[in-house]
């Protein structure tokens, strides 16, 4: 808190780009006959989106609602919980990616765990893994697996490593998740304002656009795959008011630099070849079935779920009854509206899965709350 | 942050499947199981992800997009700049 407006965006040449498109989008927004709400599904737009002031460069009949785009905010407590238990494990080192290690589960968090003695690792790549493995010949290094389908194949090929080489001593606890299929049932709710969707561009390298084609065609919602540049934004959300005024329901690439239909073949390949579809619970959303990628039975010997199943806590935790997250999420709610937002809520005290990391969106608030 | 700065690929170790690629000056290894073999050359300019070369990129774009970070990139001090460029393809989420 207690940041001022200043104009980041006025530090960089592109700040005459990022004003060109806010006068567009005002002068285009007078023609829309309703106000619109856009979802961004990413934790990295909403990042951008805070943190650029986008939010005050938009004419008022143009709304965002913050979308469950960051895998540590919709990871739920009990599987926060499966790390824990495994890090504190004899001959166990816990490797994981980012934020992963802040966040808190009923016992405490991964750096809670290393504080008492668990051997907790943060890596930048998976594959920092295979190091650790042969230098701690005598331990087994559990990876907990994290992330959207920009990030599953990193895994896939950790895991193609790992069988290769014959290495003896890397086990995987995998958490992936996908986003169309929240993205669905955001939308299949009633209560869901939503009207468009700012699609993750990394996700479609990855997965290409193809898997935002239902959204226009079957619930009549546009898409626009959108980069994580302030100025790839704002032409995003230019583009998703023009199909607006013209009538139009399409998907449509603004980060076409990177982003194909049909995406990176090898790397989908990769992710057919050890993973399958799975129910998975999100923190904030509840059960959505078919959501997750787990690991195909014929790799349960690296499978650490599987092995570890009679110490691992079963139980599911609810979302603390005062958290509104699930409403943020589906638009109904911002995250000032929460009783607890900024309070007992906070990013160093989370409570909720939009403050647990610095990609959701109460924890965007937080940070660059006295700008909205 | 997904910043996904463009980089620039030094050499290539077949035996391993590995590249080194130069993101704005700083150089690191970067995984090839991602892409077919033989398609990423040295030259190329490829996006990556948590230590992966996740595709290639057109070098009109790539240096296009390399301006617009610069520019951002300006504004930091030194730390921050070197942090930025080092933690750019690592989302702290490994996200989306």
């Amino acid at each position: 808190m207690g940041l001022e407006l200043k104009n980041l965006y006025d530090d960089f040449r592109d700040a005459d780009t990022i004003k060109a498109y806010a006068k567009i989008i005002a002068t285009d927004a007078q023609k829309l006959s309703h106000p619109i709400n856009i979802m961004e599904v990413c934790g990295g737009h909403t990042h951008t989106i805070m943190k650029y002031g986008v939010l005050q460069l938009l004419p008022s009949n143009i709304h965002f609602v913050h979308g469950p785009g960051c895998p540590v905010c919709i990871m739920p407590k009990e599987r926060i919980d499966h790390a824990y238990v495994l890090s504190m494990q004899e001959n166990v080192i816990l490797v994981t990616l980012g934020d992963m290690i802040k966040v808190p589960g009923s016992n405490g968090s991964l750096q809670d765990a290393r504080s008492k003695g668990a051997d907790v690792r943060f890596v930048y790549s998976p594959l920092d893994c295979l190091k650790i493995a042969q230098e701690n010949p005598d331990k087994t290094v559990i990876f907990f697996a994290i992330g959207f389908e920009t990030t599953t194949p990193m895994t896939a090929a950790l895991l193609d490593t790992v069988i290769k080489q014959d290495v003896k001593n890397i086990l995987l606890h995998v958490n992936h998740v996908t986003v169309p299929e929240p993205m669905r049932a955001l939308i299949s709710d009633e209560a869901c304002i939503i009207d468009a969707f700012l699609g993750p561009s990394h996700v479609s390298v990855i997965s290409g656009s193809k898997i935002y084609e239902e959204f226009p065609r079957d619930w009549h919602k546009p898409v626009v795959v959108s980069g994580f540049e302030p100025v790839d934004v704002m032409q995003s959300i230019s583009m998703i008011v023009k199909q607006f005024i013209e009538n139009r329901c399409e998907l449509e690439v603004e980060y076409k630099r990177a982003v194909t239909r049909e995406g990176n073949l090898k790397a989908q390949a990769l992710n057919d070849t050890y993973f399958h579809k799975v129910d998975f619970r999100w923190r904030g959303l509840g059960d959505i079935p078919q959501s997750g990628m787990g690991l195909r039975e014929e790799y349960d010997r690296y499978n650490a779920e599987k092995i570890y199943d009679a110490i691992l806590p079963k139980e599911e935790i609810d979302d603390h009854k005062l958290c509104i997250c699930g409403d943020i999420l589906k638009g109904k709610a911002s995250p000032p509206q929460c009783s607890i937002f900024g309070t007992a809520c906070k990013p160093t005290s989370p409570i909720g899965s939009c403050m647990v990391s610095s990609e959701g969106a109460c924890s965007a608030y937080y940070k660059y709350g006295n700008l909205v | 942050m997904c910043l996904s700065i463009p980089s620039k690929v030094v050499s290539i170790d077949t035996e391993n499947n590995i590249a080194t690629v130069d993101t704005m000056g700083i150089q690191r290894n970067a995984g090839l199981d991602l892409m077919e073999e033989g398609s990423v050359q040295i030259g190329d300019y490829v996006l990556l992800h948590i230590g992966f070369i996740m595709n290639k990129i057109d070098e009109e774009d790539a240096l296009e997009s390399l301006k617009v970070y610069r520019e951002i990139l300006d504004t930091m001090d030194e730390q921050d700049r070197l942090a930025a460029i080092a933690e750019s393809d690592n989302c702290p989420n490994g996200g989306a």
